[in-house]
């Protein structure tokens, strides 16, 4: 039982980290209805520019998240002036198709770079609290993890409040509605995109950067965390960044129940079967409008 | 105070408009009628900035506005209530009114105009705490016009407003656009339902195969017989 709860629990800290990978993704494609397959390597950006920062300068890495959400976000307003703002100009239908060619080469670019930049070793940010844990009802729970689970968090919550309250937050979701209603309101759409974008790669940063702390990034873990994020995306619907990241929570769990129950190797399985099943049965997702 | 002359585009392979010229004076109310597929709602849209025209020119107080952006456009104090309504239908009718007032000039003025809007629509105000797609069609087209008044326009395009609505609903949001006129907001109204735009119009454009065909006041074109017989059917020819 003890060994169960365990489980559940590190399946619960890591999902927190798949919730906020798809938060970016679900921002990006609701809003400009355009799917970066790239994303899982945006993270993989923000992991190294964290782990540069790190190491490079000393910083705590919780305090680099701070450099790296903006850095990140930078990196995303030159991506879309460079690539997706030409993919937008399409109806949705040719976004989505165009979208995944320009993100799969962008993908390979960013794979490549990162392996010529860092080898292809796998890397984890050292930290004073590595292997520090606090004991919860006879339960470990690493700190660091859980420092990350709580700071996803308060970046949802932080993005969430900004769409339901802040002008252009508003201005997002009205575009990601109806565009051209939004533009007949005087709504600027083409920056409603670029803000939903550096806002969508800003999450994927932070995304990475959490990640390099209480797990390990490579130039490699791109796809998987794509993956992981379009699992989590289709789980929870589109619509709502709060149910996106319960949707991440669900299928950290459901890994760990899992690889608990059926074996180590299985873990990648219940997530694609998850995602087979809401597709079937429910494709609007857990939480999505259809 | 708008001018279009010599308007031609087109709406994929079809010729939409050609050579459509027609004018809104400040503080007129004009209609533009037609069948289905005259262009009607392509020359609004030509006039928001959403579609590009072919040839001809569109001025706006005078200016030449080729090329400038729909939601500079709105700024400039053109509003169009698009066909269909077009609602933020999972945001509440506040919040879908409040957001109309997006331009930085009609912001400074929000809440004064809100109660405006209010006031012109109190069902609204009943409703406001409401999502706006759960509305009925006629409190669905007052929302879709308390949002373009958000924008503080000076001139009010609408593309068939009265379009799948009940005819109390009808009578009711035509009443509205004398009470927004009488405020100095001129209308250009597009209406299928010919008899009462028409009817409120003091001037108006009969278009037909993308060409304007007939032009005149409002009274004037409703007591043509050839208007009759096209748009009211014969048995207004005899009455």
């Amino acid at each position: 039982m003890r060994v169960l709860l365990q489980q559940l629990l590190l399946g619960l800290l890591l999902g927190g980290l798949y919730g906020l990978a798809a938060a970016g993704l679900s921002l990006i494609f609701g809003v400009l209805k355009v799917l970066n397959v790239a994303h899982g390597e945006l993270i993989m950006v923000g992991g190294y520019l964290a782990f540069w920062l790190a190491t490079g300068l000393g910083l705590d890495p919780f305090l680099a998240l701070l450099a790296v959400i903006p850095l990140t976000a930078v990196l995303g307003l030159a991506l879309y002036g460079a690539l997706f703002g030409f993919v937008v100009r399409f109806d949705e239908e040719t976004r989505i198709k165009n979208s995944l060619l320009v993100g799969f080469g962008l993908a390979l670019t960013l794979h490549a770079l990162a392996v010529r930049a860092f080898t292809a070793d796998e890397r984890s940010i050292p930290t004073a609290y590595w292997g520090q844990t606090v004991a919860l009802g006879g339960l470990v729970v690493p700190v660091g993890r859980l420092a990350s689970l709580a700071v996803a968090l308060a970046l949802i919550g932080l993005t969430h409040l900004f769409l339901a309250r802040g002008r252009w937050g508003q201005a997002i979701r009205a575009v990601a509605e109806d565009w051209e209603a939004a533009l007949l309101q005087g709504i600027d759409v083409r920056r409603a995109y670029l803000l939903a974008f550096a806002i969508g790669t800003g999450l994927a940063g932070a995304a990475g950067a959490l990640v390099s702390v209480g797990y390990s990034i490579s130039p490699a873990i791109g796809l998987e965390w794509t993956l992981k994020a379009l699992i989590v995306v289709v789980l929870a619907g589109l619509g709502s960044l709060v149910g996106t990241f319960v949707g991440g929570l669900v299928l950290g769990l459901a890994e760990a129940a899992s690889a608990l129950t059926f074996g180590g190797p299985y873990r990648e399985v219940v997530g694609l079967l998850l995602f087979f099943c809401v597709l079937l049965g429910r494709p609007q997702g857990l939480f999505g409008r259809a | 105070m708008l001018e279009v002359s010599e308007l031609s585009a087109t709406h994929g392979e079809l010729q939409a408009l050609s050579g459509v010229s027609a004018r809104v004076g400040a503080g007129e109310i004009v209609a533009l009628v037609g069948s289905n597929g005259a262009g009607k709602t392509t020359l609004l849209r030509c006039i928001a900035g959403l579609v590009r025209p072919r040839a001809g020119r569109i001025r706006w107080d005078g200016e030449d506005v080729a090329g400038v952006l729909p939601h500079r456009l709105v700024e400039r104090g053109l509003a169009l209530v698009p066909e269909g309504r077009r609602l933020f239908g999972r945001m509440t009718v506040d919040e879908n009114l409040r957001l109309g007032a997006f331009p930085p000039r009609a912001l400074r003025e929000r809440e004064a105009t809100l109660d405006r809007v209010y006031t012109t629509f109190p069902r609204l105000a009943e409703r406001r705490r409401q999502l706006a797609g759960s509305l009925s069609g006629g409190e669905q087209q007052m929302v879709a016009i308390g949002r373009a008044l958000m924008t503080r326009p000076r001139l009010l395009m609408l593309d068939e407003p009265s379009l799948g609505l009940a005819p109390r609903a009808v009578e009711a949001i035509f009443r509205v656009f004398t009470e927004i006129n009488r405020s100095g907001v001129a209308i250009f109204l597009v209406e299928q339902n010919v008899r009462a735009a028409l009817g409120l119009a003091h001037r108006a454009y009969l278009l037909e195969h993308a060409r304007v065909v007939g032009e005149g006041s409002g009274a004037g074109l409703l007591d043509d017989p050839q208007v009759r017989q096209a748009y009211l059917g014969p048995l207004a020819v005899v009455r």
